[in-house]
C-alpha cells in the first residue's frame, strides 16, 4: 500500500464546512489512482493533505509507510505535487525551473533525466524560455517535469488536465502510463469523466464523501440496469416530457442525446408509442453501454 | 541547509535582476528624491507677503519698513492706505501680514519713550504663521535697539543696559539645513526597499501559488526566508552607498565620524526593517493588502520617527512608541555619527536596540511562517 487514508476528514471555517469526510482509500504501489467528481468535491483538500500542506482534522493517513502528520518531513522528500494551479516560477526559464527544483532536493537534472527525457524532450527546445511566455500544455509539461526530478515514489497530480486541450491531454495521460511503467504511483484527480477511464482504479466523489471505488471496467458493469439512448426532435422539450412520464426512472442530457433509464415493467416500445403519440415522430430509441458519467449519476441518486 | 539557502539565493538575485525596471526604479528613485526633497523640504520661511499701512509717514516708519524689507524674508506686495483695505489683502491671498503703523509713532516714541505697532498675521499655515511673526518682531525689536543706540550716543549714557546673545551652534555652526535634514531622508529612501520590497517579494510567492510548490520540499523555512531577504538588503546598502555619494557631491555633505559606524548602524537598521517587512507578508494574503500595510506602518515612521519634528516634544505615550521605531534609532545615529562625530560605543545603545528589535521581529516572522496550515 502507498497510501492509506483511515477516516481522513477536513473541517473549514467557523460555519464548520465539512470538505472531507472520513475518506478510506488506499493505492497500491504502481497503480493510477483517480479521484473523480465535481469543483468543490473535496479533491483539492485530500490532496493537500496527503501532500502535508494541510493538518487533518480528523482520522489518519499515510504515504508510503510515512504518517502525514507525524512524519511529514519524509513525505516530502519521497513526492511529487503538481497543484491545480501552475505554480512555477515565471521569471525563470524552463531550464531553471528544473534545475532549481533539482536542486532544492538536493539532486541534479542528470541524475534523473532518465525519468523526464520523453517529456522534457518536447519541451526542451524552448528551455531558454521564460515559463510565463509558455502555452498551457508546455507549462503542464514542465510542471510535471518538475514534480518528477527528484525521483518521488508517489506522484500527486490535483486536476493536471483542466485547461488544457484535447490533444495536450492525451499526450499527458500517456506519459502518466509510462511513468507507471517505471514503477510510479500516481494520484491523480480530475473532473472529466472520460478520463476516468484511463486510471486503473478511480474513487468517485461528493461532497467530501467517497461514493464508490472501483475499476472502471467493474464500475461500469455493475451499473445493473439498460440504459438507453433517446434522440429525436427538441431535446428541451423531449428530456421535461420523458420526466414527467411515469414508466421513467431517471433521464438527463447526455452531449446532443438524453440518457433514459426505465422503470422494471416499462417496456422500451411503449415509451417508443408513447412519444410519437405525443409528437416527436422522429424519436428513436437504443440500448446503449453505459459510462462513467452514467455510473456517477446513478451513485448520486442512490446516496 | 546552507546548500539550499545558496541556491535559493541565486533563484532570488536571477528573479531581481531578471527584473530590469525594478531595479533601475529603485536605485533611481531614491537618487531623484534626494535631489529634489531637501530643497523643498525646507523650513526657513522666505517670500512672505507683506502688506503696510503707515499712517504716519514719518523718517522712523520708513526706516522701519525699510529694514524689514531688506531682511530678505518679506516682499512688500502693498502699501495700503487704512487698515480695511490691508485686511482686504489678506482675504484675497494676496497678504500674509499685515504691519499697521499708528499716527504720531515718531513722535510717540520720541516723547513718550514708548509705541504700540500692530501686526495681523494670516495663520491658515501654521508654522507659516508662527515663524513669519517671530521673524517680524525679531526685526522690530532689532530697530528697537537700533534706535536705543542711537539715541544714547547723541544724548550720553542712558540708564537701559543693552544685553546682547551671541550664539553658537555646534556640529552644525551655520545651520546648513541639508546637513539635518539630508541623513534623515536618506534613511527614509532606504526604508522603502528594506522592509516594502522584503515584504511584497515574499507574498509574490502566496499570490502566484509558488510557494504551494516550496512547502512541498524539503527546504527548510529559515533557509527560504534568508534567501529572500539577502537580495534586498543588498540592494538597499548599494541604494545607501549611492545616496551618501549623492549627498557628498551635490550638497558637499561628509560625515564628521567613521563611515564604518554609519555602515555599521545600516547594517542593524536593516536587519530590523527586513524582519518588519517579513512580519507584514506573514499577515498579508497578497501584495495589495502588503501594500497597504506598508504604506500604513511607513506614514507612521517618516511622521514619528524624528526626522521633521523633535521627538522630545511629543507626548509620553508617542515617546515610548517612537522607541520600538527601528527608523527613529537609525535616524538618531546617522546624526550623531555624521553631524557630531559620534564614535561607535556612543551610539551603541542605538545599535543594541536595532538589533534586538531585529531579533524580535525576525523570530516573530518565523514562527507565524508555517510550511502547513
Amino acid at each position: 500500500m502507498m497510501i492509506v487514508t483511515e477516516q481522513l476528514k477536513k473541517v473549514y471555517g467557523k460555519e464548520k464546512i465539512v470538505a472531507v469526510d472520513n475518506v478510506n482509500l488506499s493505492v497500491d504501489k504502481g497503480e493510477i489512482f483517480g479521484l473523480i467528481g465535481p469543483d468543490g468535491a473535496g479533491k483539492s483538500s485530500i490532496f493537500r493533505m496527503l501532500t502535508t500542506l494541510l493538518i487533518p482534522d480528523g482520522g489518519s493517513a499515510t504515504v508510503n509507510g510515512f504518517d502525514i502528520v507525524k512524519d511529514y518531513k519524509k513525505i516530502r522528500h519521497c513526492i511529487g505535487y503538481m497543484p491545480g494551479r501552475f505554480s512555477l516560477y515565471q521569471d525563470l526559464t524552463i531550464e531553471e525551473n528544473l534545475q532549481f527544483f533539482a536542486t532544492v532536493f538536493n539532486t541534479t537534472v542528470s541524475e534523473n533525466y532518465h525519468l523526464i527525457k520523453d517529456i522534457y524532450c518536447q519541451i526542451e527546445p524552448f528551455k531558454d524560455r521564460r515559463a510565463g511566455k509558455l502555452s498551457g500544455g508546455m507549462k503542464q509539461k514542465l510542471a510535471l517535469c518538475c514534480a518528477l526530478i527528484h525521483k518521488p515514489e508517489v506522484l500527486f497530480l490535483d486536476e493536471p488536465t483542466t485547461g488544457v486541450d484535447v490533444v495536450s491531454r492525451k499526450e499527458f495521460w500517456d506519459m502518466l502510463k509510462n511513468l507507471k511503467q517505471m514503477g510510479l504511483t500516481i494520484l491523480v484527480s480530475t473532473p472529466y469523466m472520460n478520463e476516468a477511464a484511463l486510471c486503473d482504479r478511480i474513487a468517485l466523489i461528493q461532497s467530501g464523501k467517497i461514493l464508490s471505488v472501483n475499476t472502471p471496467e467493474k464500475l461500469v458493469n455493475n451499473y445493473g440496469e439498460t440504459l438507453y439512448t433517446v434522440t429525436g426532435g427538441n431535446m428541451y422539450k423531449l428530456l421535461n416530457l420523458l420526466r414527467s412520464y411515469e414508466g421513467t426512472d431517471s433521464c438527463f442530457a447526455f452531449g446532443n442525446s438524453l440518457h433514459l433509464t426505465l422503470k422494471y415493467q416499462t417496456k422500451k416500445d411503449t415509451v417508443v408509442a408513447y412519444l410519437q403519440e405525443e409528437g416527436f415522430k422522429d424519436a428513436a430509441i437504443q440500448e446503449t453501454i453505459p459510462g462513467i458519467e452514467d455510473c456517477f449519476i446513478k451513485l448520486l441518486k442512490t446516496n | 541547509m546552507i546548500r539550499s539557502f545558496y541556491f535559493i539565493l541565486e533563484k532570488e538575485f536571477k528573479q531581481m535582476m531578471r527584473s530590469k525596471g525594478l531595479v533601475r526604479m529603485l536605485i533611481m528613485m531614491p537618487v531623484i528624491q534626494l535631489l529634489i526633497l531637501p530643497m523643498a523640504a525646507n523650513y526657513s520661511i522666505k517670500n512672505i507677503s507683506l502688506a503696510v499701512v503707515d499712517n504716519d509717514h514719518s523718517e522712523y516708519s520708513r526706516t522701519m519698513i525699510h529694514k524689514i524689507t531688506s531682511s530678505g524674508y518679506f516682499k512688500l506686495t502693498s502699501f495700503c492706505k487704512n487698515s480695511k483695505d490691508a485686511f482686504n489683502e489678506i482675504e484675497n491671498d494676496r497678504a500674509d501680514l499685515i504691519l499697521e503703523i499708528p499716527h504720531d509713532f515718531e513722535k510717540n516714541l520720541v516723547r513718550e519713550n514708548s509705541q504700540k505697532l500692530s501686526v495681523q498675521i494670516n495663520a491658515i499655515e501654521g508654522v507659516k504663521a508662527g515663524l513669519s511673526g517671530g521673524y517680524l518682531a525679531n526685526i522690530i525689536a532689532d530697530f528697537n535697539s537700533d534706535i536705543k543706540t542711537h539715541w544714547i550716543q547723541s544724548q550720553g549714557p542712558d540708564e537701559a543696559a543693552i544685553v546682547s546673545v551671541a550664539p553658537i551652534n555646534w556640529y552644525n555652526r551655520y545651520m546648513n539645513y541639508y546637513l539635518f535634514i539630508i541623513p534623515g531622508i536618506l534613511v527614509t529612501l532606504i526604508t522603502g526597499i528594506g522592509m516594502l520590497q522584503t515584504s511584497f517579494n515574499m507574498v509574490k510567492e502566496k499570490e502566484i501559488g509558488t510557494i504551494e510548490q516550496i512547502n512541498v520540499t524539503p527546504v527548510k523555512k529559515q533557509a527560504f526566508i534568508l534567501g529572500k531577504m539577502v537580495p534586498y538588503f543588498v540592494l538597499s546598502a548599494l541604494v545607501f552607498v549611492i545616496g551618501q555619494i549623492v549627498s557628498y557631491l551635490f550638497y558637499n555633505i561628509h560625515s564628521a565620524g567613521s563611515y564604518l559606524t554609519v555602515f555599521v548602524g545600516m547594517c542593524a537598521f536593516l536587519f530590523s526593517l527586513q524582519g518588519f517587512g517579513l512580519l507584514l507578508s506573514t499577515y498579508a494574503e497578497s501584495q495589495q493588502q502588503a501594500m497597504s500595510l506598508g504604506f500604513f506602518f511607513m506614514n507612521i515612521l517618516n511622521m514619528m520617527s524624528g526626522l521633521y519634528t523633535s521627538i522630545d516634544s511629543m507626548p509620553m505615550w508617542a515617546k515610548v512608541m517612537t522607541g520600538s521605531f527601528p527608523l527613529s534609532h537609525f535616524i538618531r545615529v546617522m546624526r550623531m555619527v555624521m553631524l557630531k562625530g559620534s564614535s561607535i560605543s556612543e551610539v551603541g545603545d542605538h545599535l543594541l536596540i536595532m538589533v534586538g528589535l531585529g531579533i524580535v521581529f525576525n523570530t516573530w516572522a518565523v514562527l507565524h511562517y508555517h510550511k502547513r496550515s
